[in-house]
Formats: C-alpha cells, sequence, structure tokens
C-alpha cells in the first residue's frame, strides 16, 4: 500500500514539472489532451478492466458531457462549474438507468448494445441542430475560471485537466484495491461465485458502468471549456475504439497503464502526421498485437518481456481466462 | 433446516428433476449420490438460487426461498462449492477468500475511492480474517500465489476456505473430492468433519463411495432426476434398488 502511495506521488510530481520540459509551444496542448483521454481511458478501464464489461460507446458520455455543458454555457449562460456539476450528474443518472437492460447483456451482444448507444447518441448530436448546431458544432463555450484566474492558455488548461486526471487516477487506485475492486474483479472471473459470495452483481456493474459515464461526462465536460468549440465528429465511433485501444495497450485493469496507453496514442499522430488518415487501421493492427503477444498490456507485459529475454524464461501464455 | 418440496426441472424437453422431495437436518452430514445426469447439480443450481424451478418449493430455516437469488442466500448463511472449480482465477489465494467475507463488511464505493477512516479499518479486519480461514484450510502458506497457479487439489480447498468465510449455516458441496489423489481425499474427509463439528449443516453431492459412507449421517440417492431411496448409509448400501441403478457397478 505504501508503495502504490509512492508510485502516485512521483506520478504526481512529474506531471507537475513536465511543462517545464514540454515548454510553451503546440506540445502542452498536445498535452492537455492526455489529460483528457488519460481520465477517459481511466473510466473505461474501471469497467472493461475490473468488472470484465466492455463499452463500445464511451463517446457516447464523452460528448453528453461535452454537449451539456456547452449548450448550458454557450446558449443558456450557465456559470461553466455548475454546468460541469449538471452533465456529470445528468450523464450519471441516464447511465444508471440505460445499464440495467444494457447490462443484463454479455459479451459479443453487450459489445453490441454499446456500439448502438453510441451510434445513436452520435446521431443525437448531428440531427438536434437546433440545440447541438449540428455537423456544423457549437463554438462561443467559455473558459472556466476560479478566483480571478480564467482558464484561457494551454498551460492553465495543462494544470487543470491534470489536477482532475491524477485525482480520477488516484480515486480509481484506491477503489480497484478496495473491497468493491474485489468484488468487481471476482464477477469477471467468475460471475456466479462472485454472486454466491454475495456480491450483487447485477447492481454492482451498473453501478460501476454510471461511474464511468460520469468520468467520462466530466472529460467531455472539460473538453469543451478548454477548446471552447464542439462538433459531433470528436464523439464518434472511432473515439469509442481509440479508447478501447489505449485500454488495451496499457493493460486491462492497470489503472496508469491507461495513462500510458493515452500518451502513446496521442502523441504518436502528432509525430507521424501521416498517421491520421489510417488511424483507425493503426489502432486495429495494434489491439490485435497486443491481444496476440502482450495480452496484459505494456505495463506488465514490458517487464515480462525483458525478464524472459534476459533469463530465457519461456513468455507466459496467454490463456482463456487472461481475456 | 432446508426443505425440498416436489421440485420439479424441465430443460426444453428433458426433465433434470421429476417432483424430488426430502429434508436435510440441521447439524448433519446429508449425501446426495446417483449416477451421471441424475440431476444433482441441477437440485443445487436450484437450491441457490441459480436456476428457477419449473415448479415445486425450498424452504430454508422455515422460509419460503424459492428464486432467490444467490447473492441473497449469501446474507442468509446459504452457501455452496462448484463442481467445475470456479475460483477468482487472476486474484491471489487471500483476495478469493477476502471476497468470501463481502457479506462480512460494509464498505460502498465512495468509502472505497476516498479510503474514508473506516473503510481502511475494516479492510485490516479483512485481511486478518481472511488469514485465518487460509490457516483453517491449510492453504496459508499460499496466500499471495494466484489462484489460477494452484493445483488442483488446492483450488478445492480454497472454495471451500472461501465458503466457509461467510459463516455459512449450510454448505452444499458438488463433488468436492472429484480429481482429488486419496491422501487429499482424507485431507478432505477430516476437513469436512471439522466443520460439521464447528455446527454447520453440509449437504454433499459426491461419487467417492467411500468418503460418502464414512461422513454422511444421511443419504439420499437420486437417479434420472427421481428420488429412489433415502436413508442410513447402511440401509442405503443394502437397498435393493440402489445396488442395481447405482451402486452395483462396484
Ligand atoms: N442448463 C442446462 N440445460 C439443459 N440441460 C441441462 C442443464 N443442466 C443440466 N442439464 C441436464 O440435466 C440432467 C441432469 O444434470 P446434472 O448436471 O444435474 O447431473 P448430475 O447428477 O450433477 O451429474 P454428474 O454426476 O455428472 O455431475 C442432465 O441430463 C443434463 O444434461
Ligand atoms: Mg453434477
Amino acid at each position: 500500500m505504501k508503495q502504490e502511495l509512492l508510485k502516485f506521488f512521483l506520478f504526481t510530481a512529474l506531471i507537475g514539472i513536465a511543462p517545464v520540459f514540454i515548454g510553451k509551444g503546440y506540445l502542452i496542448n498536445v498535452f492537455v489532451f492526455v489529460g483528457i483521454y488519460t481520465i477517459l481511458a481511466v473510466a473505461l478501464n474501471l469497467l472493461l478492466g475490473l468488472a470484465g464489461q466492455i463499452s463500445l460507446g464511451q463517446a457516447a458520455f464523452f460528448g453528453l458531457g461535452a454537449y451539456i455543458s456547452g449548450v448550458l454555457t454557450a446558449t443558456h449562460a450557465v456559470n461553466p462549474w455548475l454546468s460541469m456539476v449538471i452533465a456529470v450528474v445528468t450523464v450519471g443518472i441516464i447511465a444508471f438507468i440505460l445499464g440495467f437492460p444494457i447490462l443484463k447483456l454479455k459479451g459479443h451482444y453487450l459489445a453490441m448494445a454499446t456500439l448502438g448507444m453510441g451510434i445513436i447518441v452520435y446521431i443525437i448530436f448531428n440531427e438536434t441542430v437546433d440545440i447541438t448546431g449540428g455537423p456544423s458544432g457549437l463554438s462561443g463555450i467559455p473558459h472556466l475560471s476560479l478566483g480571478g484566474i480564467i482558464f484561457n492558455s494551454d498551460l492553465k488548461n495543462y494544470y487543470l485537466v491534470w489536477f482532475f486526471a491524477v485525482t480520477i487516477i488516484l480515486l480509481s487506485v484506491n477503489l480497484a484495491a478496495s473491497r468493491i475492486g474485489r468484488a468487481l474483479r471476482a464477477i469477471h472471473d467468475s460471475e456466479v461465485a462472485a454472486r454466491i459470495m454475495g456480491v450483487n452483481a447485477r447492481l454492482l456493474k451498473v453501478q460501476i458502468f454510471s461511474i464511468s459515464g460520469v468520468i467520462s461526462a466530466l472529460a467531455g465536460s472539460l473538453y469543451a471549456h478548454t477548446v471552447t468549440f464542439i462538433s459531433p465528429t470528436s464523439f464518434g465511433f472511432n473515439v469509442s475504439i481509440e479508447l478501447l485501444t489505449m485500454v488495451i495497450i496499457g493493460g486491462l485493469g492497470s489503472i496508469y497503464g491507461s495513462f500510458l496507453g493515452a500518451a502513446i496514442l496521442t502523441l504518436l499522430p502528432e509525430f507521424f502526421r501521416t498517421f491520421q488518415d489510417y488511424d483507425i487501421i493503426v489502432y486495429g493492427l495494434t489491439l490485435i498485437v497486443i491481444t496476440m503477444f502482450m495480452p496484459g498490456g505494456l505495463v506488465r507485459g514490458v517487464p515480462l518481456l525483458f525478464r524472459s529475454l534476459f533469463k530465457k524464461e519461456p513468455m507466459p501464455q496467454s490463456n482463456e481466462k487472461r481475456g | 433446516m432446508l426443505r425440498i418440496e416436489s421440485i420439479t426441472k424441465i430443460f426444453g424437453g428433458l426433465k433434470a428433476l421429476d417432483e424430488v422431495s426430502f429434508t436435510i437436518s440441521a447439524g448433519e452430514i446429508t449425501g446426495i449420490i446417483g449416477p451421471n445426469g441424475a440431476g444433482k447439480t441441477t437440485l443445487f443450481n436450484i437450491v441457490t438460487g441459480i436456476y428457477s424451478p419449473t415448479s415445486g418449493k425450498v424452504f430454508y430455516e422455515g422460509k419460503d426461498i424459492t428464486g432467490f437469488p444467490p447473492e441473497k442466500l449469501a446474507g442468509l448463511s446459504m452457501v455452496r462449492t462448484f463442481q467445475g472449480i470456479e475460483l477468482f482465477g487472476r486474484m491471489t489465494v487471500l483476495e478469493n477468500v477476502m471476497v468470501g467475507l463481502h457479506t462480512k463488511s460494509r464498505s460502498g464505493i465512495i468509502a472505497s475511492a476516498f479510503k474514508l477512516p473506516g473503510h481502511v479499518r475494516e479492510e485490516r479486519r479483512i485481511r486478518e480474517r481472511a488469514s485465518s480461514w487460509l490457516e483453517f484450510a491449510g492453504l496459508a502458506d499460499l496466500a499471495n500465489t494466484e489462484a489460477a497457479n494452484l493445483p488442483f487439489g488446492k483450488g478445492r480447498l480454497l472454495e471451500i476456505a472461501r465458503a466457509m468465510a461467510i459463516e455459512p449455516h449450510i454448505i452444499l458441496m458438488d463433488e468436492p473430492a472429484a480429481g482429488l489423489n486419496s491422501r487429499e481425499t482424507s485431507d478432505l474427509a477430516d476437513l469436512i468433519k471439522k466443520i460439521k463439528e464447528s455446527g454447520i449443516t453440509v449437504a454433499l453431492v459426491e461419487h467417492d463411495m467411500d468418503l460418502v459412507m464414512e461422513i454422511c449421517d444421511r443419504i439420499v440417492v437420486l437417479n434420472l432426476g427421481h428420488k429412489l431411496a433415502e436413508g442410513s448409509p447402511r440401509e442405503i448400501q443394502e437397498d435393493e434398488k440402489v445396488i442395481t441403478a447405482y451402486l452395483g457397478e462396484d
């Protein structure tokens, strides 16, 4: 447990001083997005990595958070912080209600249902032109401000977004190691045995789905207020797939792994501009390679790889249960 | 303690259980035996709320529990083990037992995420209690092993340790000796007797007749979904119908 705390402080310190090395140029802006995607990937990881429940519709919650915050502030002049709270709470309730029918499904059916949810919400963003501005987007979203500081520069937004990201990471690490985290992991490994042990699997799955939605909505609201312009393309199907790839790259159930996945997938395309037209192909290939050769993700897989390289131990085989 | 009343279960066209009735008395070890496909596991699945019966009722400690979901029955101190082991493979042996203490602890999502003081104390208590259950089952030195890496026999013991953590009034065991060598089986017999001595009622589905005859107080025989016979181990061993249908083979 002490070790966990040390890891967290090191990570936070690193994030805190990183801007010194990143500089004030374009790159700091990219790191704002790394922060937002870290929050989103952690949210998905709680659902997929801990509880073993897939969602291919995470972008829906991300988008709902962004649009609720955006519309309330840009169109109705609601206070940005208040609108953030409203966005997060509303999405939490929506996810909770949707969760009951959706999480009765398992495996491919669950994947399909969440995929459908993502697509429907994406269509709503496009079609409700009077509210969302439709495909041409919604602009004029104000920045957040706190005690006279307006978060209107990349550096300020960096600290704003990472304050939330680091907090979410800490809470998630705590949750994963707790009684609730164990119950979720138990559901992942054997739902029937978990229930026999008294875990209300049905309710707990819905709750974690809702929490995942709440965290994603928070990321959406932060996104809206840092970028100040939103359009449906930022919340499409490919975003959900990108998030899935981040979680798988970092490792299922590894919270810091989600940061790593988010960082890699956000930074790489910036360095290799040509990626952009082929991003979905790159994600697909990455998913295949990682699941085949490093089913535990990078955080677990790389140390194993090194050990097997230097000690000539065989790589542990992936078995079905490890999925 | 547990009363099964005219339980029928139909899968598609197949009658897996046909009007089965019997009673399990408190403090006893009741064996449930019968050839493959007799309906033993199906009966356990109905009692523990995994399936609901086509017709019939289950009474437990005087209460009609027909159709109660498993998690509710755990709260009423009923627990079981599985024929094909159902461990939490990616969790350590200790963590497996800590899940068994789920009903003995309360920390919710908020308390867990924010590490509220009550939660921290509770974690410590759960950890200690889980360790003592590992000792009970002779698994203490394997506490930090990943459950998926346990040898088969140890896995069976872990299932029992995890179930005991619930502090059950009744434990239903589905073929706990399957796949064990004779040495492990005799250790298991001792463990089951120890469980009985602590006042817990045991229902035991098992094919190992030596084990069944040695430790059971009463035996119920199922065959093709019907109750064939019921009685003391001696009565069962001498029952003509049972010998032809089941025991005759050996
Ligand atoms: N979920 C199910 N769907 C359809 N048929 C089932 C199901 N579960 C059990 N059966 C059938 O019901 C019958 C009884 O099965 P059950 O598993 O209860 O037998 P058993 O007495 O536990 O046998 P064994 O000693 O082999 O474990 C079998 O014919 C089996 O194929
Ligand atoms: Mg069976």
